[in-house]
């Protein structure tokens, strides 16, 4: 099967006053069509950015410098003209952000807003539109939609105003969903209902959803496959059970181990000491190294590259291969 | 036995919302009924989701809000008289250290001139002394001197919450108020303050009241659990006996739904809770969780239960004693409206 998304050395730079910032570097994966796959990682790993610059969100007015090639349905997003592109966003694209209150206009009624994209891209009328709004609003189980339809974004729970969301995003049927941290601004019970809603749909339209996230909860929940991200690169990715059956990258194991809040010798929580190195002074070598406690002279002399480890997996450590045979 | 450094009895706090000039404001019930026992060295974690009241009970109990009624006792003294009487001493007894570590910091001092002020306030050295006093503060919480003349915003997340858990120990509390200390910071970087908290108590003998949603981190490192829903605690009682086996219904909801690698997947839930959390200024009649609730009757919209004790802890639930961990919905009676 021919992939979906076929993203290859993407990366993005912020100008800043103390010089550029590169925020990603050189990501490259793909994606099948109905897939879910998970980019995960902390604050600074440039999770956010590959989502933007994906569907070229990110303002290229300010300087900002993006390289590399996001092959869509056989077409390179970065070099599409705008008109073509609002055609491929919002229609073939769908994304969810994380905070619905901002996301959403708070002068429209939400009504008129799920019916937009309809309007624009499938030149519905006002009345087809607000019944497919209907339609959609209880596709996403929100109670009484005939009179939700006519509410404005502040009359709803934050759960609800994330289903809007997601209605909005999937009206068009696109056959991908960018979820930025769709439920971190969520109730766990609320997001329980959120994260099993995005699984349904998925499965009943078979959109593929790329989510990006820094909960490993929620990865565990829906994803099949796992990018790892460490101060703007990916350092391993695999398939969802084998990441989290047998993690390779040195990164990965000890944020599972953090993630799983299980206390080891002394009642203490497994800890990465340090912090996530700031993108002003990357460390050269490897980034993760200054916190690797198996890190030796090799890790801090050059970037190691992704290589093929086991289960189909690929991981950026030198040690990896020299681990396992 | 000893006694408890901190005692509740029947919190209450009430905001006016909504009114104009002469219109009536309807009441909000932030707390009702709150009560509970801290103990010297102990940690109590306060579990909830947004609107339960946590963050509330966190602010009275750190004097930062008056309550509407019921008392506390802090050290023995009454802590509504005490605050009011001799508000240092009262704060030298309770300090709390809030979930966003820069909001809470002064961006224009530097770390040990924040650090400084709790001493300077409170009369605790003598101005000479002060500096040494902040460096071995500092390096309580794992900072170096390096940090001393550090502004906030050169500090990662991390280390601007170890300078607020520092700044709340200059005065040597006996209770902290950890009110979300973690849940803005990275994964990596939560386990590092929380092994910083273990290993503060058990150094000085602090107790922690910690305020959390996240159910999962606090029955790993918290000794005693009071789930809270609509300013209710709903069940409460010691983190190991509780392990897994909630007894009111919300609490297992709740523990259901937080995502636990390795565990049951979200849509394997057999009943997931259903619906928001109420407005908290018109909550449900009788039993504030039944709208909520898969074992709901009848006798839960008409009837409020009391909290009371079941399988050594307490429940505030009609059903308890049948709600055990084989059974997930009841099987007769319709639900109510």
């Amino acid at each position: 099967m021919s992939a979906l998304l076929q993203v290859e050395g993407l990366s993005v730079q912020f100008p800043t006053l103390r010089g550029d910032v590169a925020a990603l570097e050189d990501l490259s994966f793909e994606m099948r069509e109905g897939e879910t796959v998970a980019l995960v990682g902390e604050s600074g790993s440039g999770k956010s950015t590959a989502a933007l610059a994906l569907s070229r969100l990110i303002p290229e007015s300010t300087g900002c410098i993006i390289s590399g090639r996001v092959v869509f349905e056989g077409r390179n997003l970065l070099g599409l003209p705008l008109h073509e592109l609002r055609e491929v966003r919002g229609r073939r694209i769908g994304m969810i952000f994380q905070d619905p209150m901002m996301a959403l206009n708070p002068v429209f009624t939400i009504g008129w807003q799920l019916a937009e994209p309809l309007r624009k891209h499938f030149g519905l009328s006002n009345r087809a539109a607000r019944d497919r709004a209907v339609e959609l609003l209880g596709h996403v189980a929100i109670a009484a939609p005939e009179q939700r339809i006519d509410q404005y974004p502040h009359n709803l729970s934050g759960g609800m105003r994330q289903r809007v969301m997601i209605a909005m995003a999937l009206a068009c049927r696109p056959s991908l969903l960018i979820a930025d941290e769709p439920t971190t601004a969520l109730d766990v019970t609320v997001q329980a209902q959120v994260l099993s809603l995005i699984k349904t749909l998925k499965d009943e339209l078979g959109t593929a959803v790329l989510l990006i996230t820094h909960d490993l909860g929620v990865v565990w929940e829906i994803a099949q496959r796992v990018i790892v991200m460490y101060a703007g690169r990916k350092v391993e990715e695999g398939t969802a059970a084998h990441v989290f059956d047998d993690p390779q990258h040195p990164y990965a194991r000890e944020l599972l181990r953090a993630a799983a809040f299980a206390s080891g010798e002394g009642g203490r929580l497994p800890e990465i000491p340090g912090s996530v190195p700031s993108p002003f002074e990357i460390p050269s070598g490897c980034c993760f190294a200054p916190r690797c406690t198996s890190a030796r002279e090799i890790c801090y002399a050059a970037l190691p590259p992704l290589k093929s480890t086991k289960h189909g997996h690929e991981a950026a450590c030198v040690l990896v291969g020299a681990a396992s045979p | 036995m000893t006694e408890p450094i901190l005692i509740a009895r029947d919190l209450r706090k009430s905001f006016n919302v909504g009114g104009g000039w002469f219109g009536a404001s309807d009441q909000l019930h932030a707390l009702s009924s709150v009560s509970f026992e801290l103990f010297p060295g102990e940690t109590l974690a306060i579990v909830g989701e947004s609107g339960c009241g946590k963050s509330t009970l966190a602010r009275c109990l750190s004097g930062l809000m008056e309550l509407t009624s019921g008392s506390f006792l802090v050290a023995g003294r009454d802590g509504r008289t005490f605050i009011r009487d001799d508000a240092l001493q009262f704060h030298r007894a309770v300090q709390i250290v809030f979930q966003d570590p820069y909001a809470s910091l002064n961006p224009r001092r530097t770390v040990s001139q924040s650090i400084a002020d709790a001493l300077r306030l409170h009369r605790i050295c003598a101005r000479g002394e002060r500096r040494a006093r902040v460096t071995d503060l500092l390096l309580q919480v794992g900072l170096s001197g390096d940090y001393l003349e550090r502004f906030p915003h050169e500090l990662s997340g991390g280390q601007r919450q170890r300078v607020c858990i520092a700044r709340a120990l200059a005065v040597a509390p006996e209770i902290l108020v950890c009110d979300e200390p973690v849940s803005a910071l990275d994964v990596s970087i939560q386990a590092q303050i929380i092994n910083l908290l273990k290993d503060l108590q058990q150094r000085r003998g602090i107790a922690y009241v910690f305020i959390s949603h996240n159910l999962a981190l606090v029955q790993q490192i918290c000794d005693r659990i009071a789930v809270m829903y609509l300013g209710e605690i709903v069940e409460m009682g010691v983190a190991a006996v509780m392990q897994q086996t909630f007894r009111h219904p919300y609490s297992r909801a709740l523990f259901a739904a937080t995502p636990m690698i390795g565990s049951r997947k979200v849509d394997q839930i057999r009943n997931p809770l259903a619906g928001d959390v109420p407005s908290p200024l018109h909550p449900p009649s009788g039993c504030h969780f039944r709208t909520r609730c898969p074992f709901a009757e009848a006798r839960c919209r008409d009837q409020k239960p009391e909290l009371r004790e079941v399988a050594g802890r307490l429940v505030r639930c009609h059903f308890a004693e049948e709600i055990s961990s084989n059974r997930q919905s009841r099987p007769r009676g319709s639900l109510p409206d």
